[in-house]
């Protein structure tokens, strides 16, 4: 600690407070919660009850591990689409950077159900996309995609594709291209250039954008409540509705840190197997 | 890319995963041990605050007799309803407000039931005014909660003549509220089938349609406990009123073999309307008021019928919290709907069940009146529609539903929530 002035304290101070008074307490609180027992017309009893854990994973391990495996699957397809956007928008879009960034940053200026509501009439059974494709024959006629995992999976992937899009285009766009004319001198390809120093470079805005998608879709409920079928019920609608619906607010927390347990030991095991101390990055 | 093992990670890529930047830091500065357990005390300091559990949040309700006695008009009611349950106008407020002088702020705020007792009840517990003097909420679960923990106030009946004189009897003397000690309906409907007969050729007749596998993934489900456990209720011929947890639990069985067998396309909150006019569904669970409507606003063609197993009723009711800054106004209001002519207009544009059996007539005479002009003709048909005015013996075929403590309650909607929500 060379410096001993306040000023930096001060400055971190509405931060801390907001942190503790916003994630904190409510943590605690929940934490608590999630150990008691009753209902909502006699009150919760601070019981201890560490068997609410037991039953609210004995009851929903297959929606937990469906989230999970949502959540990767939509943060793959959101690596696959992304990536190649950033790294266009990094080094070909040329002047009008500024203008794609907005493009993709577009859709957050439309409300969230919204968007995704509107991805039912592109699914629908003869809607925009199923319709023509049924009608010369290129998909069999019975083929449904509303309601079902890829329509929540390409869901949750286009909701969430800027937040993998903007961290890996900030990496890219710092990179000193001078690094890849010292591959090509070295007689690096252009393919053996990009896997070699370009991807390098890159990996930790890909490792802040799988944190930043596979977080929240994993606990996302609204898609799969829009676009979801009968077998797709995700973890974040259960929480939903025992919250709202059963006032349940012990499973309801329970379930909870279960889920964000789970997510801390995914993406710290995940950090530490590439042998990164260091879990964010990214700074925009 | 083939996975390469941990010894063989390419240098680059760790060097990349692991360079320091120029700017900034790692987002977990110094996160050592000392740290950690700090932290870690701080939190255990707040749990210690918070370990208190959440008290029982019944309210007294001994001195409700005496709640009308220093109640008085305030001239001005705020009534939360739900969407599309007045036409756009709010023609039936203005006659209110100059017939009586009160202002009414009329707010479409409830979307759901569970979510809006969600955001009331937390304020309801402390006392606090809820933003509203009266609401609209169905029979159910809901109701019930608010009933058995004190939040509504009992009305005062000698203040309500209109319904004394023109509600119907089997809105008189409901299981959900006997004696309608704190609600009067503002509107039924029947939870029936409805279909569409562009993709299906032949008459709906049963529950039992529903379960035909030659339905594979159109049929449609209601996702709300209540509503779905009571079609596996029919199915098995129980009255859902009458119910017991062996019955809950053999209807559960039933409808976990039709969405195993893969029939259930979803399971839907409200939104059924649009897949079934698209021909997403071809069959499903659905309000009667929205199939008529969807009828005579889109010109489309579906079917509602009432199943021979016999369907349900529901009644959404008018209830006065106890934190109602204009109880004495709200009573007005309430009675004020239940004028045949306020009633018949109501009626008109939501197209749901008027507890006023009175407003066929009325709108009969309104049919006529208006005979040879494009509303004379929709009245004229709606005077004839069973889903507005069911017949006696259509009544014979609607079932309650069944009237559940909390406890029960909980039992009850987890049986059914592990069929919708698998």
């Amino acid at each position: 600690m060379r410096n001993r002035k306040a000023t930096p304290y001060v400055l971190v101070l509405p931060a801390w407070i907001w942190l503790a008074l916003f994630f904190v307490v409510p943590i605690g609180g929940m934490l608590s919660l999630s150990l008691t027992t009753g209902n909502v017309v006699s009150g919760f009893q601070q019981t201890f009850e560490v068997g609410n854990y037991v039953t609210a994973v004995s009851t929903y391990w297959e929606q937990i591990l469906r989230s999970l495996f949502y959540g990767a699957c939509a943060t793959l397809v959101c690596i696959v689409v992304g990536y190649p956007m950033a790294y266009w928008i990094a080094f070909k879009a040329g002047p009008h950077k500024s203008t794609y960034l907005l493009l993709i940053l577009l859709p957050f200026f439309v409300s969230f159900v919204l968007r995704t509501i509107s991805w039912r009439f592109l699914l629908a059974d003869n809607g925009v996309v199923l319709g023509p494709l049924k009608s010369i024959g290129l998909v069999p006629a019975d083929l449904q995609l509303l309601n079902s995992a890829p329509a929540v999976i390409l869901g949750l992937a286009y909701n969430f594709l800027p937040f993998m899009v903007l961290p890996i285009y900030a990496v890219l766009e710092r990179m000193d291209s001078r690094l890849v004319e010292a591959a090509h001198d070295l007689y690096a390809g252009r393919f053996q250039a990009f896997v070699r120093v370009v991807l390098p470079v890159s990996l930790p805005g890909v490792f802040a954008g799988v944190l930043m998608t596979f977080i929240p879709t994993s606990a996302d409920y609204v898609n799969a409540s829009v676009l979801g079928g009968a077998h797709n019920t995700m973890i974040g609608n259960i929480i939903q509705s025992q919250y709202l619906v059963n006032n349940n607010y012990p499973i309801a927390a329970s379930i909870t840190f279960v889920l964000m347990g789970l997510l801390l030991v995914g993406i710290f095991s995940y950090a530490r197997a590439l042998g990164t101390e260091r879990v964010m990055e990214v700074h925009t | 890319m083939k996975h390469p093992s941990r010894a063989q990670l390419n240098p680059a890529l760790l060097r990349g995963l692991t360079r320091a930047r120029r700017t900034g830091g790692p987002a977990l500065p110094g996160l050592t041990r000392r740290r950690t357990l700090q932290a870690g005390g701080a939190a255990a300091a707040a749990l210690a605050l918070s370990a208190c559990g959440v008290g029982g949040q019944q309210r007294d309700t001994a001195d409700d007799a005496d709640y009308w006695a220093d109640k008085e008009e305030t001239g001005s009611l705020r009534w939360a309803n739900w969407p599309l349950y007045m036409d756009p106008d709010r023609t039936q407020i203005e006659q209110f407000t100059e017939a009586t002088g009160v202002d009414v702020a009329y707010r479409e705020d409830v979307q759901e039931a569970a979510s809006f007792f969600g955001q009331i009840q937390p304020k309801l517990a402390n006392g606090d005014d809820i933003g509203y003097d009266l609401i609209t909420l169905p029979n159910g679960f809901e109701f019930s909660k608010l009933v058995e923990l004190g939040y509504l106030v009992p009305l005062d009946h000698t203040q309500l003549p209109n319904f004394a004189d023109y509600a119907g009897e089997i809105y008189k003397n409901s299981a959900y509220d006997p004696g309608n000690r704190y609600s009067v309906p503002y509107t039924s409907g029947v939870t029936g089938i409805a279909y569409n007969p562009d993709y299906i050729d032949r008459e709906i007749t049963s529950i039992a349609d529903l379960w035909d596998p030659e339905f594979e993934g159109k049929v449609g489900m209601f996702a709300d406990p209540q509503e779905i456990a009571n079609f596996g209720l029919l199915f098995n011929g129980v009255n859902p009123a009458d119910s017991t947890k062996e019955d809950w639990e053999a209807a559960a069985e039933k409808l976990k073999e039709q969405r195993d067998s893969g029939v259930v396309r979803a399971y839907y909150d409200q939104d059924f309307i649009q897949p079934l006019t698209n021909g997403d569904l071809w069959i499903t669970m659905a309000w009667s008021g929205d199939i008529y409507q969807q009828n005579a606003e889109e010109g489309t063609n579906l079917r509602f019928v009432i199943p021979e197993e016999g369907a349900t009723l529901w009644t959404d009711n008018l209830l006065i919290p106890f934190t109602s800054k204009a109880p004495v106004d709200a009573l007005k209001l309430m009675d004020f709907l239940y004028e045949p002519e306020i009633a018949t207009g109501l009626t008109e544009y939501i197209s749901y069940i008027p507890p006023v059996p009175h407003a066929q007539e009325v709108m009969a005479e309104w049919a006529e009146a208006e005979d040879g002009t494009e509303r004379g003709e929709a009245l004229a048909e709606m005077v004839e529609s069973p889903l507005v005015f069911p017949s006696d013996g259509d009544y014979q075929n609607l079932h309650n539903y069944v009237a559940l403590e909390t406890d029960q309650q909980d039992e009850f909607s987890s049986i059914f929530q592990a069929i919708t929500q698998s």
